[in-house]
């Protein structure tokens, strides 16, 4: 026998909200979130990255300090770097406001300037890059400076997902209509010369 | 904003991205492709030393997982060999997926480089210092001699002695592949099939009667065996039938490729 189903009101919009939910999400109604917490992950692994490598300086400052405590002005310099840079912090909500990611870009640029002059007076004293310590952590340095740079690209990438969204249809829609309050985030700016990790070298070629 | 400047922005960004996505398929297009476990392109290495290395890495990943790739480029084509490890890790996909447990060791013949990959999750087992020293202490002194088969061989014997060196964290790694072997979430499956029933059934039941079945009255449609009712005010149907099979899932054939781990740059380079 046949079975009624009332098709009332209610289960009317049901229905139509059963039918429409996939073709939101085929529209995009998910993409603009979905952009901007991975552009977020990515920015979280970028302050990892450049926590680890402020995490490594004070050994590295006592070690350098330990062969050649008369270059006081470059390790001095890389305190006084690593003490700004870890001073600015950029929360995955703060990534929309132009002035503080400069601070954090201009400050974390700033280290890696400092470092790459104390890793070249370096060369100069033999024993101590001979020394295993040093050793260890130059090689730990030179990966973290990797790390970042592929955080960097990460986030970049992650980034132009994000703020495509927001200009292109048809999530544009959504930006407009529905998440109203998102903004695009900032990205780095720096030349290739300032991404370029500082040059490290073993002193037997390369 | 006004609608000319509007427009120009539009073509900006259409512009913009063209050139990306133009730029990123010819970076991708010198990516070497993944032939197998050693991928000799620059040709450093002879036939026995190559199935050595092979059956060596093949053995190596049935015990822990771990996958260990070996590739040999003759040129970098002015690259610097850090993004090229990585994008091309990352394309190979080295590692188990979840785990990320792989491992790529690149030499670029005319750059005179070599760099050991790590990927994430095998960071902590396999240092930066760990593959800095082996990089130093035995890849740079076989390549000054000229021994490429020997020096790479000899590398890939460290490595392997490092990541089995702390052997607990070895057989756990192991262990938690082998439970997830088959990523077949069935929750996610029942969902799937019965939205995919609900959905296409209610659509399938509106449309398809009056196309294909027997009418037996005004607005009445006898159809696979169910009776099927349309009127102004809704529709009626009883229905007997049932029962759906889910579709297998398609597993790799043969062949070597990577389980779909990622790296984020760890390991070090090194130049001889």
């Amino acid at each position: 026998m046949p079975i009624a189903l009332p098709f009332t009101p209610g289960l009317r919009a049901f229905l139509v909200l059963v039918l429409a939910l996939p073709l939101l999400s085929a529209c995009g109604f998910n993409a603009i979130p979905t952009y901007e917490e991975q552009a977020k992950a990515a920015w979280s692994e970028v302050l990892n990255q450049y926590q680890r490598r402020a995490d490594l300086i004070p050994n590295l400052v006592e070690t350098v300090k330990a062969y050649a405590a008369h270059e006081r002005e470059v390790l001095q310099s890389v305190v006084e770097a690593r003490a700004k840079a870890t001073q600015v912090q950029v929360s995955p909500e703060m990534l929309t406001d132009p002035d503080a990611f400069r601070a954090f870009q201009e400050n974390q640029a700033q280290l890696t300037g400092a470092l790459s002059r104390l890793l070249a007076v370096v060369e100069n004293y033999p024993d101590l890059k001979a020394n295993q310590n040093f050793l260890a952590l130059q090689a730990q340095l030179e990966g973290t400076e990797n790390r970042i740079a592929v955080a960097r690209r990460d986030y970049i990438e992650a980034v132009r997902l994000y703020n495509t969204s927001l200009r292109t249809f048809p999530t544009i829609l959504w930006a407009r209509f529905w998440y109203t309050e998102a903004e695009p985030m900032q990205n780095f700016t720096t030349t290739e010369e300032n991404m370029n990790a500082p040059r490290v070298d073993f002193g037997n070629g390369g | 904003m006004a609608p000319a400047v509007r427009r120009r922005l539009a073509a900006f960004v259409c512009a913009w991205l063209f050139a990306l996505s133009a730029f990123a398929a010819a970076a991708a297009a010198e990516l070497p492709a993944l032939t197998g476990r050693v991928v000799d392109n620059a040709d450093l290495l002879d036939a026995a030393t190559e199935a050595r290395l092979i059956e060596k890495l093949a053995a190596f990943e049935q015990k822990s997982s771990d996958q260990i790739v070996v590739a040999t480029i003759k040129s970098l084509d002015g690259e610097p060999i850090e993004p090229f490890a990585n994008r091309l890790f990352r394309a190979w996909g080295l590692g188990q997926a979840g785990e990320d447990n792989g491992v790529l060791l690149i030499v670029a013949l005319e750059d005179r480089k070599m760099r050991i990959e790590v990927g994430y999750g095998l960071e902590g087992t396999l240092t930066d210092l760990h593959s800095k020293l082996i990089i130093e202490n035995t890849m740079v002194p076989a390549f000054r001699a000229g021994d490429f088969a020997g020096g790479i061989s000899r590398a890939v014997d460290d490595i392997i002695t490092v990541l089995e060196g702390n052997a607990a964290e070895l057989e756990e790694r192991a262990r938690r592949f082998e439970e997830q072997g088959v990523p077949f979430d069935w929750g996610i499956t029942v969902f799937i099939v019965i939205w995919a029933v609900v959905f296409f059934g209610g659509m399938a039941g509106a449309i398809l009667p009056p196309i294909f079945g027997r009418k037996i009255a005004p607005n009445r449609y006898r159809w696979l065996g169910m009776n099927f009712t349309y009127g102004s005010g809704g529709r009626r149907r009883g229905r007997s039938a049932g029962g759906w099979s889910s579709g297998g899932r398609s597993s790799g054939g043969g062949g070597f490729s990577g389980g779909g781990g990622s790296s984020g740059g760890g390991g070090a380079s090194g130049g001889w």
